[in-house]
């Protein structure tokens, strides 16, 4: 961890809309794709734990207000109303912050849910960093416990571009789903023209077979960042987006490693039980070593303050990344 | 087979008797010789499920999967044994399974996943039963279907919290199509019960319930109960049922009461005689 932050900005307000600085962005691109497919088809039911407004649910709840459920702060009723809806024929998005899914409703999403094969969606708000608001708020191992969740389903969603196209495609994932909710002005960051593929990593940008850079979630669109600003400098580095992170595509990411000398491997998650660890896993397991860099959080429990200011201090910035392609450390 | 129950009749008292009878009879069959397990529970919850699928439950076993059937939730997954006993009775199973209960690599598990015909729930990890049936209770309302949810749950699980959360979310969300069937056995798995949670019916008509308090091993008052828990009030029902564990069978009602009944493998004839004896 860095020491050499410098105590700046503010911790933001909890609903708090942030501008997002040079990059095109689409508002609450959640429950705008929910309030559309809940138009196409009315087997889709939407609920939180008095999380709407943190979650970008409220367009499904003005849209459909009869299939919305706030079931108050009671996040294993809330899984557990989301399965018993569910089993009876519905879709059930379900969203609250992924620190109250996670650790507080585990049990719940794995027997109530997973066990079921229930066709619970669940939308995890605001996971690793992107809540200003301490330990409390930040749910930093989220991707290590639900990948211990038989028959559930992961995505870490990088941009609105794909984040739409995600809302819509788990709801013919069958069985349930647990993805990194992407909220409020969420940035445009990959061509019009992604596609997202359930269980499929996609390669980003293809460089000179020297650098490979395996990401997820919104860490992708920073590694396209921290490639465009080390172009100029010589530097051809390729991106993976691993999106869906259970079931895992070791075969695109283990061809991926082959064709490169050495990868660094980002998530916003701890470097421990998350994406470096799969990625660790399948190279070990092939048979296949290169050096690796993890852009991640450190073991620990994190303080409150703006995102800028947590992941600059946590090494998982901009500057991060360039170190990483530019001095190999 | 044609569907049961639908429209609710005149129970035949005698007929929900020799039921409850058959399954006490039927468990007393598959526990035999097992040494040790959830008897006790099973031969208390009998009279229950005799009333619930013979009588109140509208249901057809023909189509297990009929989506306007009532559900029946039993979230303790440890009385699997008379749960298979009264999906047997009705016709849900084959007789011919019920000796591979809690066998290894049995299809009739000592706790209930919903693999098996006819259960609703993977019962078994306490507490969640009642919140999937307010689940299912409003998802059913919003497809206009008038079937109900029958939620079997013990007063152990009355220790969990998210039982309370469910009993909240059942109040707000008006669930009148909600039946909590809370059995009071008066046993946990470390022995009695002894977390204070009584008044139990005090404390759910505190959260927003229809409460009615009966010996649940009086077919008569769980009938009664029953016929009483179908008024379209906005309100979830409950029964409180004070059952003794062991019903039935005089010498397990007299052992220490204990999650896990111990039976000798030589005790299991003579109980069996007890069992007949009583059921005059």
């Amino acid at each position: 961890m860095s020491d050499d932050v410098a105590v700046g900005g503010r911790t933001r307000g909890m609903g708090e809309i942030v501008e997002v600085e040079g990059k095109a962005t689409i508002t609450a691109p959640f429950g705008q794709t929910l309030a559309e497919m809940g138009r196409e088809r009315p087997e889709i039911v939407g609920l939180t734990a008095d999380m709407g407004r943190y979650s970008d649910i409220l367009p499904f709840r003005d849209a459909h207000p009869e299939r919305f459920f706030n079931v108050g702060m009671a996040e294993q009723n809330l899984l557990m109303v989301a399965a018993g809806l569910a089993k009876v024929g519905k879709i059930a998005y379900c969203t609250t912050y992924s620190v109250f899914i996670t650790r507080r409703a585990y049990d719940f999403v794995a027997i109530a849910c997973a066990h079921s094969k229930a066709n619970v969606k669940i939308f995890a708000g605001m996971p690793g960093l992107m809540n200003g608001y301490g330990a409390t708020h930040q749910a930093t191992e989220d991707i290590n416990m639900m990948r211990g969740i038989a028959d559930l389903s992961i995505i870490d969603p990088c941009d609105a571009v794909e984040f739409r196209q995600v809302v819509r495609a788990v709801a013919d994932i069958p069985g349930t789903v647990y993805v990194r909710n992407l909220r409020g002005k969420v940035p445009i960051e990959l061509p019009e023209d992604y596609v997202f593929t359930f269980g499929k990593a996609s390669e980003l940008r293809r460089g000179d077979g020297r650098i490979g850079i395996i990401s997820t979630g919104y860490m992708s669109a920073r590694a396209l960042d921290a490639a465009r600003n080390t172009a100029a400098e010589g530097h051809d580095v390729s991106i993976l987006h691993v999106s869906t992170i259970k079931p895992f595509d070791a075969t695109g990411v283990l061809d991926f490693a082959r064709r490169h000398d050495r990868l660094i491997l980002a998530e916003n998650h701890k470097t421990t039980g998350g994406l470096a660890t799969l990625v660790t896993e399948a190279l070990y397991d092939a048979g296949l070593l290169r050096p690796t860099i993890r852009i991640g959080l450190a073991d620990g429990f994190f303080e409150c303050g703006s995102q800028e200011y947590l992941e600059a201090k946590y090494g998982v910035d901009l500057p991060r990344f360039e170190r990483a392609i530019r001095d190999g450390v | 087979m044609p569907i049961s129950n639908h429209p609710p009749s005149e129970p035949d008292m005698t007929a929900l008797r020799t039921h409850a009878h058959n399954l006490r009879r039927t468990m007393m069959a598959m526990a035999s010789g097992k040494g040790e397990g959830y008897i006790a529970q099973g031969l208390a919850i009998a009279d229950c499920l005799a009333a619930i699928y013979f009588y109140e439950l509208r249901h057809d076993p023909a189509r297990p999967d009929w989506s306007d059937r009532d559900r029946f939730l039993l979230s303790t997954g440890h009385y699997s044994i008379a749960m298979y006993a009264v999906l047997a009775e009705a016709g849900y199973l084959a007789k011919e399974e019920l000796p591979s209960y809690g066998l290894n690599g049995s299809s009739l598990p000592m706790s209930t996943f919903d693999e098996t015909v006819g259960v609703e729930i993977v019962g078994g990890s306490l507490g969640h039963g009642l919140g999937q049936a307010v689940g299912m209770a409003v998802g059913l309302r919003l497809d206009g279907s008038s079937a109900r949810i029958f939620c079997e749950f013990s007063d152990g699980e009355l220790q969990e919290g998210s039982t309370w959360e469910a009993a909240m979310g059942a109040s707000t969300f008006k669930c009148d199509n909600v039946v909590a069937l809370v059995d009071c056995n008066g046993i946990q798995a470390d022995g009695p019960v002894t977390v204070a949670i009584e008044p139990v019916a005090d404390k759910l008509t505190a959260f927003g319930w229809d409460t009615v308090e009966i010996n649940g091993n009086d077919m008569d008052a769980l009938v009664a109960a029953l016929a009483g828990a179908r008024e379209k009030n906005e309100r979830p029902k409950a029964i409180v049922m004070r059952t003794t564990p062991g019903f039935g069978v005089p010498t397990l009602v007299s052992r220490e009461r204990a999650h896990f009944v111990r039976v000798r493998d030589d005790e299991w004839d003579f109980l069996k005689e007890e069992l007949e004896k009583e059921y005059v």
